[in-house]
């Protein structure tokens, strides 16, 4: 390579004359490939959101006959569930309350877990254990729902069934059982990120304080990565609370209110079938009559999953903004 | 503040009375023959010197020649790295610190260390005092206090900062924060500190200010310090190591080694004609 040289006057004129040139002319090529590129990204990118959209839409007009004939105050707070009777009923409470009570059974059981999981990934584990217990985490992300549907069917159920002494194990605790372990890889991998982009400065600073692991852990690596935590807490709570096939098959599907009365008190009632709004749509989805009104509040059912897992993320994304935010900052 | 301003007529005679009494004060760390590994690359080289109580040690030497590694030896925060290995010993107070019985939460204690970077915790200016204390069990609030306020008004910054001590550590400047970090591990009642370079990332004034609380803190403490600043070894410390490539060159006296070094090394790297 020839260094560029500065020797004489015309030499070094010359070249910048050649610079200004390459600077001022973009050649016909490169102007219709940036041209090209930038129209295709746009035109994918306006697609995706549009086609959302379109389904946001879609949603919305094929709930909207349901929506004006039966109300949304009977969808939310009815409590009985009659699509098919003579005089039919839309109550979608006790689906909503089984989808709550199964996605916080699964997330009470997942988000202790997952942390510890990932603080012993992030903090703990030797190098090597380290790098193989990524992937495996990663593959218990892509585990396809219906085998572990089936073994909450199989090995969950009845072993539920044997502790609580139920003749069917087919409960919103199996169902949040297994929810727990599908939610775990995201909880896992988004909290260990989250751990893992602590500036080992500040732990560092500590240990030299004389502080121990545990300390350092406690004091310094969960508090600076508790955004993020949050946020992989929220993300696997929408995991849980859209997961359909699983719960289809791990929670018996019965369309009561999942209540008891304890001590004069209206609680939950885990040890009972449950029927989640994801479930109700794809039991009945398949076999009923198109533009009926049960199909149209099939479709008010779907909207009221979408708004509450709309929420759940818009918080998660939120923190997870705010958790860049306060990286940045410093 | 400006730079304390001294007559040279006093230097001779603290000088003079100084290097008397070096010679004759005790040990804080004795290290012999300290070798040490990261993986197979070797850092340490068989170093052996003493360090002396309630005196500022200086270690100086080119970039990449194992200072750092030295220092984090020396309260073993060199095991936080993988694959550390090390041979050799050092005696601090009459144990070897690679002693497998060696409590490190209280040789940690004892050795406090202040980073190149400073790194406050992303908490309040009262909490980061407090950390260290609290870590070690000391729960009653105005115990915490006075803590907190004795340590910040020993490095100065406490009429900087006492009306805003619950604002986050990260919102003062960096020489604030420097002198946060010394604060924070003065808290935790050391024998000892060790400073990495505490200077190079603040401006001159900062640093003067850093310097002079090292002249202050050497009446209670026995002090090492990196520092790639000639002029600040020379200032701030009585005793000077000389590190190449692992390997110690030279130690002495401040004075000897920059007036009169024994090995020609020394001399190129303190007349700034290599490193
Ligand atoms: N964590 C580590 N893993 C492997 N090698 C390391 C590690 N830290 C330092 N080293 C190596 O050890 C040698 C000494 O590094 P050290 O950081 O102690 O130098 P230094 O004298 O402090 O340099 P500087 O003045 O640039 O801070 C270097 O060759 C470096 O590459
Ligand atoms: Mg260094």
């Amino acid at each position: 390579m020839r260094l560029p040289s500065l020797k004489t006057n015309v030499e070094s004129t010359q070249s910048v004359v050649v610079t200004k040139q390459k600077l001022t002319q973009k050649s016909f090529v490169t102007n219709l490939g940036d041209y090209l590129m930038e129209k295709l990204f746009l035109l994918l990118g306006t697609l995706a959101i549009f086609i959302l959209l379109l389904i946001v839409g879609f949603l919305i007009r094929e709930g909207s006959d349901a929506l004006r004939e039966v109300g949304i105050s009977e969808f939310i707070f009815g409590q009985s569930w009659y699509p098919s009777s003579s005089e039919p009923r839309y109550g979608a409470l006790p689906f909503i309350i089984s989808s709550v009570m199964v996605t916080v059974g699964a997330l009470l059981l997942a988000v202790p877990w997952g942390i510890f999981t990932a603080i012993f990934i992030s903090e703990i584990a030797p190098k090597r254990l380290k790098e193989m217990l990524k992937p495996v985490v990663e593959i218990f992300a892509i585990f396809p729902s219906v085998v572990l549907g089936f073994i909450a069917l199989i090995v969950i159920s009845p072993i539920v069934a044997n502790v609580f002494g139920l003749s069917n194990g087919l409960t919103a605790v199996t169902a949040a059982v297994i929810l727990s372990v599908m939610a775990l890889p995201t909880i896992i991998s988004i909290a260990e990120d989250s751990l893992n982009s602590v500036p080992s400065d500040f732990k560092e600073g500590a240990y030299a304080l004389g502080a121990t692991k545990w300390e350092v852990i406690k004091n310094i690596s969960l508090p600076a990565a508790k955004s993020g935590i949050i946020a992989a807490v929220m993300l696997g709570f929408g995991r849980a609370v859209g997961e359909t096939m699983t719960v289809l098959m791990a929670a018996g599907n019965a369309i009561d209110m999942p209540i008891q009365h304890f001590l004069g008190l209206t609680v939950p009632d885990f040890l009972t079938s449950v029927r989640t709004l994801t479930a109700n749509i794809a039991i009945e989805g398949s076999d009923v009559a198109w533009g009926s009104l049960h199909y149209s509040a099939l479709f008010v059912v779907g909207m009221i999953l979408f708004v509450i897992t709309f929420i759940v993320n818009l918080i998660a994304d939120l923190l997870i903004n705010r958790q860049r935010g306060a990286l940045r900052n410093d | 503040m400006g730079i304390k301003e001294v007559e040279p007529v006093q230097i001779n005679v603290k000088e003079q009375f100084e290097a008397r009494v070096s010679e004759s004060v005790r040990d804080v760390f004795q290290v012999e023959e300290l070798s040490l590994w990261y993986g197979t690359n070797q850092a340490l080289n068989s170093i052996s010197f003493s360090v002396k109580e309630k005196q500022v040690t200086a270690i100086i030497g080119p970039s990449g020649c194992g200072k750092s590694t030295f220092l984090k030896t020396l309260n073993r925060m060199v095991e936080l790295n993988t694959n550390v290995q090390t041979r050799g010993s050092i005696i601090y107070q009459d144990v070897d610190v690679f002693d497998p019985k060696v409590n490190l939460v209280e040789l940690r204690s004892a050795i406090g260390m202040v980073f190149q970077k400073p790194n406050p915790f992303a908490k309040s200016i009262f909490d980061n005092v407090a950390f260290g204390p609290k870590i070690h069990g000391v729960r009653n609030k105005k115990k915490l206090k006075e803590v907190v306020e004795l340590c910040l008004k020993r490095v100065g910054l406490w009429d900087e900062v006492k009306d805003r001590l619950n604002d986050s550590a990260l919102s003062l400047s960096g020489g604030q924060q420097q002198r946060l970090c010394i604060a924070r591990c003065l808290a935790v009642e050391p024998e000892v500190i060790l400073m990495d370079e505490p200077t190079s990332a603040l401006d001159p004034i900062s640093s003067a200010k850093v310097e002079n609380l090292i002249e202050e803190l050497k009446e209670l403490y026995s002090i090492v310090v990196v520092t790639h600043n000639m002029q600040q070894a020379a200032r701030i410390s009585d005793h000077t190591a000389f590190f190449l490539h692992g390997e110690l060159v030279e130690y002495d006296r401040t004075d000897r080694i920059f007036s009169n070094p024994q090995d020609q090394r020394t001399k190129d790297y303190v007349t700034g004609r290599f490193g």
